[in-house]
């Protein structure tokens, strides 16, 4: 498994942390699930905590504050196990997630840790 | 040609400033009073407010819709045909002003709504008209004597939570089979497309007995959470990604009621050597396959975004797509010309643009495009990105999650086998296409690719009476068939002994 050089899988950014406090504030602490797929996909649902039932497929990728952020194990692994960052950003929140403030949902963003060719050819061979 | 925006001048879309919840054939405003602007993706500015409603509206509209579902439950299966097809005829006879309404609202182009989204949206309604008249009850005979009959029941009142990337067809998909087997609906629209189906709603709403339809605008968090966790509804459909569809499973397990769920792909377009065998029709179509990536700004469940192509013709078959590319007109979705509009939300063209940064880092060649598309005007503000193709291999993320943009993944084979292996590695299992001018490998390759449609030497087909849906996380149900029908209906069994003669037990 890789992560940042302090071992963190999960980055937050400032206005995340703030967004997670002013919801934790209101209602208890939350919940993340990376989601995959169609429409709304990548997208990093937030529920009250215990929303939603995890199961043994789920890799708990970080706990951030007292709010854990959770990824079904099989997507991390086809993206390659990124290092995400959590941030926020103006627009609707995907599916049933809670917004992030008034207009502003959350987001990840990542960039690919180690992505392995297949066989011996590099990622960018035979234009 | 080129429509005129719905709500400016010579429009042939009328517009309102805002608009209301459609429930129990009424337009009844939302009960905390609170709209939200609804954007046009093409200009970023607004159309006009909707509902922002709360679950206090879901209630409303379940109260709506199980008032009328016992009528429309055991009106004869000829009545509701004929209804469906009076929705059918509305469609249309409204063609032009719902493609426009859509395109506005979504960013496609009206090309492909006027050609595709609303005569598909009528055409299911009247296949599933058709196919609720045609439906049998059976029987069998347990013996001379007993006689087991099967009954379809309709269930009653139904959830219906669909997506932004087809906000008419998607509820056409939805509401056709639903209805047809006798069950009202509370259908709640995507955020990003709100407004569309209302404009449906206008045209087929006096057509349908008041309940039987019933939208609910609102956010997912609030209003799709009142609905699918509601005790009244006896199923819930859904469309969109894997978290919700989990979710929505979860509340249904709380109620014990029945899902059906399409949650996306990735789909696989392979694309063997021989369809270079000659220069000819067949050749210009398969080149039109791989582009059909573009279709609807690969805001599709079924984008097949994985190209992959036999080595020994990547180049000149490659060389040839990307001259097709090239020749996408991209801009203003009202003009018939443009092949592909803007994405349908900041967020999304966001994200899109997230993955093509992804694909760089990860190593992947940028063959075109890579950018977010500059428009000059009214559209300088829209969310436009260029159609785009990145090579590399399938670990790639861009090869392994569902971008919904205008990005396509592509990458080279060798034999059969490898293309195979390549195109079953993935979560996901809703489409995939195969062509080929040999119709054994056709069929071989069709066979063991798991994914619910294996499109055989076309793609980007919809039509009723093919059936529709996902293996692996892709999803549970069949669409666009009449099987739906069964996912919507009860079965009643009544157990007849026609003996006078005791069991002898007692």
């Amino acid at each position: 498994m890789t992560g940042t050089e302090d071992g963190r899988r999960v980055v937050t950014t400032p206005a995340a942390r703030q967004a997670i406090a002013a919801l934790a504030a209101r209602g208890g602490p939350v919940m993340f699930v990376l989601s995959g797929g169609c429409c709304g996909g990548t997208a990093p649902m937030c529920f009250r905590q215990g929303e939603f039932i995890t199961g043994a497929g789920d890799l708990l990728l970080a706990e951030i504050g007292r709010c854990p952020f959770y990824v079904d194990v099989r997507l991390y692994q086809a993206w390659g196990e990124p290092v995400l960052t959590l941030d926020v950003e103006p627009g609707f929140p995907e599916g049933f997630s809670l917004p992030a403030g008034d207009g502003m949902h959350f987001v990840v963003r990542g960039q690919p840790a180690q992505c392995p060719a297949p066989g011996s050819e590099g990622p960018a061979s035979r234009a | 040609m080129r429509y005129t925006p719905p709500g400016q001048p010579g429009s042939i879309v009328s517009v309102q400033t805002h608009y209301e919840n459609f429930i129990g054939g009424k337009w009844l405003p939302p009960a905390s009073g609170k709209y939200r602007v609804d954007l046009s993706p093409a200009t970023a500015a607004p159309i006009c407010e909707v509902p922002h409603s709360s679950p206090e509206d879901v209630e409303h509209a379940l109260d709506a819709a199980h008032a009328a579902a016992p009528a429309w439950g055991e009106a004869s299966a000829a009545h509701r045909a004929e209804v469906l097809n009076a929705v059918a005829d509305a469609i249309e006879a409204h063609r032009e002003e719902l493609a426009v309404a859509e395109s506005w609202e979504n960013g496609k182009p009206v090309r492909e709504t006027l050609a595709a989204d609303i005569p598909l949206a009528a055409d299911h309604f009247r296949y599933f008209a058709a196919a609720a008249r045609a439906r049998e009850s059976t029987t069998t005979e347990i013996d001379s004597q007993t006689i087991a009959y099967h009954f379809h029941e309709p269930l009653g009142v139904v959830g219906q939570i669909i997506p932004f990337n087809f906000p008419l067809l998607m509820a056409a998909w939805k509401l056709a089979p639903a209805l047809a087997a006798g069950n009202a609906s509370v259908l709640k629209p995507a955020s990003p497309t709100p407004w569309s189906i209302l404009k449906l709603a206008e045209v087929i709403g006096e057509i349908l007995p008041p309940g039987v339809l019933n939208i609910v605008n609102g956010p997912g968090g609030e209003i799709g959470k009142a609905l699918a966790t509601s005790p009244r509804i006896a199923k819930v459909a859904f469309t969109g990604e894997t978290v919700t569809g989990r979710l929505i499973m979860q509340y249904a397990a709380q109620n014990i009621i029945p899902v059906t769920l399409e949650l996306g792909g990735k789909s696989p377009n392979i694309f063997f050597a021989d369809v270079m065998t000659a220069d000819d029709e067949f050749l210009d179509k398969a080149v039109e396959g791989l582009v059909l990536y573009a279709f609807n700004k690969g805001e599709v469940c079924t984008c097949p975004s994985r190209a992959l192509i036999q080595e020994s013709m990547y180049d000149e078959f490659m060389a040839r797509c990307l001259d097709r590319i090239a020749a996408i007109r991209q801009g203003d979705p009202m003009d018939t010309e443009t092949m592909i509009g803007p994405q349908v939300s900041a967020q999304q063209l966001e994200k899109v643009s997230s993955y093509v940064d992804i694909g760089r880092a990860e190593g992947a060649e940028v063959l075109t495009g890579g950018h977010r598309a500059h428009m000059e005007g009214e559209f300088a503000d829209g969310y436009f990105y260029e159609p785009t193709v990145l090579k590399g291999h399938n670990k790639m993320r861009v090869f392994q999650e569902e971008i919904f943009g205008p990005v396509l993944a592509v990458t080279t084979f060798s034999d059969e086998a490898e293309a195979l292996s390549i195109a079953n590695d993935t979560l996901y299992g809703l489409g995939a296409g195969v062509w080929t001018r040999d119709g054994s490998q056709a069929f071989r390759m069709g066979r063991a690719i798991k994914a619910g449609r294996v499109w055989i030497n076309c793609y980007h087909q919809y039509p009723a009476g093919a059936a529709f849906g996902g293996y692996k996380v892709s999803g549970i149900g069949r669409e666009t068939h009449q099987m739906m029908l069964d996912h919507y209906s009860q079965t009643k069994n009544l157990l007849v002994s026609y003996d006078p003669k005791a069991m002898g037990f007692f």
